[in-house]
């Protein structure tokens, strides 16, 4: 009798999850970069686009790489993240409707307060890069081929730096989110690229603040796609489309503006 | 060598026509080792027969032989005149060290009576072991005598016309060894053959009928009791009454 | 640091906030669902691996006890190819839902459950064998004496893969995507709490899943003990 009882409970638990998995008929999932997740953006616009559309909008949060490689592989409906480059290219080969601009933000280079490479208050990213490459100062990049990995790289190239040179050195490659990439840097006293949002947003500081910024190189594009149906039958187009929509509408594109930690708007929307 | 004549002098006590243990030319070989050497045995006497031998002397594997527990590398069982793959059905084992199921005395019973056997036969047979009273005690929880008992009593339970006794003594408190051994006399009246390993020559002068004397996995004799203990055939029983350890 | 993530967990349970309440809730069902599954399988698996004989069965065992060790992260991406929208079973839509978790959970914690529930039964089934052969009990009856007499060796396995399954996050984070209010388990939202940077609260998160894995052990003991104290075990 017990153990009925045990198994009644256990079936019980068993249907649950998918029935809950049943019950989200009108469901989007997008694939979408870390820093918008994490910055907070999400949980302030989500219940709105719900109220306004009836849509529950699923978000899978990972670097903008491995977010186009899902998309690519069909598992979401909606992409949204930040490599312009890469973004085409997916538009180009076929998997993407069409590609918008959203919204932007930043770039910053936070490093410790002590600023080992004496690089603070500079608006000169390229000549920040030579000279923390110079003084060996220790940076930690995301190392993942996501968004902000491949700005960085950029940046590097730009300044005629190679840091690949010194992986493993002065270069440490984390592999990881930005979140867990901060939390490193910060662990280990290094320079590191964020966006300003997840930085702004960031809680395990320490010491830390902004060394470089403002400079019009570590500008931030976000973009949005819908997935293409030709590519990817079980795409919702429609639902998915409904989002977009409203993301570029005015209500929407205020919404992303209203959006502020501590005061600071965080995205600056950019869609018309 | 060793090997008994059907003729033996056990025959005259023999009290059917059929010989309850008839065994030709066991082998056993286990990986590579031989270990029971083309055993001939074949006893018509009623009662209890002891199989006794120094240790090593493949006295258990031989009693696993007969109850199927292995299968002989050759040769031939029959008990009354059966195969004893027809035969295992009517036989109960009794293990030198008790295997008890981990759940109370009552239940450990249970689980070998057979169907429709009466609560009330169960109930007396834990009287004669001496367990009544402790029927929901967990069985695994019992001293070693107390245990044994309860293995007996589970043996006893599914009425077996042969029960096999592999050394179920040794070690055991001597109330025990009493309880036991009035069990086993009871069953012998009522007609079961037992076959029984002892080391102990004073149980065995006590039980036995005759004796099956094995010494490095061969019949070194097989005789009724009181011969085998006046006067025992065998260099190697004659050792072994005299004390003197026999390897 | 660890003050502050003990005022928070401390906060987060007495205020009964209702994400945590839904985030713990999805950990459990999750789990537990499958449990239940790696039961149904693993312990048909290990009991008959245990009670027969056959060429080969050295090397399953061997493989058995191996495939305790798989890494999740390698499970999780096993089964995110398995679900994905262009996978094989990708038309099941299975991808980031709580189903999706569940069957990442069964891959690992079945051959877990298998494994030891080998253990136990050889064990048993070397004691049990002849006693069983002697009295002629039918296989019909021997599995379950088997399984009820391995009852409270049984319960520690099922629990120990029940605490790898409801700790595990490398798996679940690739197929269940960490979705708030979908996907997200108390192993994925500490994930998530730690990439922001919100170390007290990820902290705090821990410390309350250590205080359901230390309910789950003190259950196991008692039981254990109860078992021991008869004798049972």
């Amino acid at each position: 009798m017990k153990l009925t009882k045990t198994m009644k409970s256990i079936g019980l638990a068993m249907v649950l999850p998918l029935a809950s998995s049943l019950a989200i008929a009108e469901s989007i999932v997008v694939q979408s970069t870390t820093s918008t997740k994490n910055s907070g953006l999400y949980d302030y616009i989500l219940p709105k686009v719900k109220a306004d559309t009836g849509l529950t909008v699923n978000v899978v949060a990972v670097g903008t790489g491995q977010a186009i490689k899902n998309a690519q592989r069909c598992d979401g409906d909606v992409l949204l993240v930040h490599a312009k480059a890469s973004e085409e290219k997916f538009v180009n080969e076929g998997y993407g409707v069409k590609r918008s601009d959203l919204m932007y933000n930043d770039f910053v280079i936070v490093g410790p307060a002590a600023d080992p490479a004496g690089v603070g208050g500079s608006k000169d990213v390229s000549k920040s890069l030579t000279t923390i490459a110079s003084k060996q100062a220790l940076f930690a990049s995301r190392g993942d081929d996501s968004g902000t990995h491949k700005a960085e790289l950029r940046l590097w190239k730009a300044a005629g730096t190679d840091p690949k040179a010194a992986s493993g050195a002065w270069y440490r490659e984390t592999g990881s989110g930005m979140g867990a990439t901060l939390n490193a840097a910060v662990g280990m006293g290094a320079y590191a690229m964020t966006d300003r949002a997840t930085w702004t947003k960031f809680g395990n500081k320490g010491d830390f603040k902004i060394q470089v910024e403002g400079d019009k190189r570590l500008f931030n594009q976000y973009g949005v796609i819908l997935v293409n149906k030709d590519k990817c039958p079980s795409v919702k187009s429609e639902a998915g489309q409904k989002f977009i929509d409203w993301l570029l509408s005015n209500k929407g594109q205020n919404t992303i503006a209203s959006y502020k930690v501590s005061g600071n708007q965080l995205f600056f929307p950019n869609a018309n | 060598m060793f090997k008994s004549e059907p003729m033996s002098n056990t025959s005259a006590l023999s009290a059917t026509n059929a010989p309850y243990i008839e065994v030709n030319n066991l082998n056993l070989t286990i990986g590579g080792n031989q270990l029971l050497h083309d055993i001939s045995v074949t006893s018509f006497t009623p009662g209890v027969t002891m199989v006794m031998g120094p240790n090593g002397a493949g006295k258990s594997l031989f009693l696993r032989c007969l109850h199927g527990l292995l299968i002989p590398t050759s040769g031939s069982i029959r008990l009354l005149n059966k195969p004893h793959e027809s035969t295992t059905a009517s036989q109960s084992m009794v293990f030198q060290k008790a295997v008890l199921l981990r759940r109370n005395v009552i239940k450990n019973l249970e689980f070998a009576a057979p169907n429709g056997t009466p609560p009330t036969e169960i109930t007396e047979l834990l009287a004669k072991v001496h367990l009544n009273g402790k029927e929901l005690q967990p069985a695994r929880l019992l001293s070693g005598g107390e245990q044994q008992r309860l293995a007996l009593a589970r043996s006893l339970l599914t009425k077996p016309r042969f029960l096999l006794l592999d050394e179920p003594t040794a070690s055991l408190d001597p109330a025990s060894v009493l309880i036991i051994e009035r069990l086993i006399s009871e069953a012998t009246e009522q007609g079961v053959k037992c076959i029984f390993i002892s080391h102990d020559l004073g149980q065995a002068k006590r039980l036995g009928a005759d004796i099956i004397f094995l010494h490095q996995g061969r019949l070194a004799e097989h005789t009724d009791a009181e011969t085998f203990f006046t006067s025992p055939q065998s260099r190697e029983a004659k050792a072994y009454l005299d004390g003197e350890i026999v390897l | 640091m660890l003050g502050d993530a003990f005022t928070e967990a401390f906060t987060l349970i007495v205020s009964v906030n209702p994400e945590l309440l839904e985030i713990l809730w999805l950990s459990i069902q999750v789990s537990l669902t499958a449990l239940f599954f790696s039961i149904a399988l693993g312990l048909p698996i290990g009991t008959s691996l245990a009670i027969t004989e056959f060429p080969g069965k050295k090397a399953c065992v061997t493989i058995l006890n191996s495939l305790m060790g798989l890494p999740p992260v390698v499970v999780g991406l096993l089964v995110y190819l398995l679900l994905s929208r262009s996978g094989p079973l990708g038309v099941l839509g299975l991808l980031y839902t709580p189903t999706a978790m569940v069957i990442a959970q069964v891959v690992l914690i079945t051959p877990i459950i298998a494994a030891l529930a080998y253990q136990v039964m050889d064990d048993l089934h070397r004691e049990y064998r002849d006693l069983f052969q002697s009295l002629g009990i039918p296989l019909t009856k021997a599995v379950p004496t088997y399984l009820w007499d391995a009852r409270y060796s049984l319960v520690t396995s099922v629990l120990a893969g029940f605490g790898r399954a409801i700790s595990e996050v490398g798996a679940v984070i690739i197929v269940g995507g960490n979705i708030d209010h979908l996907t997200r388990v108390m192993t994925t939202a500490i994930a998530l709490e730690t990439s922001k940077g919100e170390l007290a609260i990820a902290l705090a998160l821990g410390i309350i899943l250590l205080t359901l894995a230390l309910i789950v052990n003190a259950a196991v003991t008692t039981v254990r003990t109860f078992g021991l104290r008869n004798a049972y075990v």
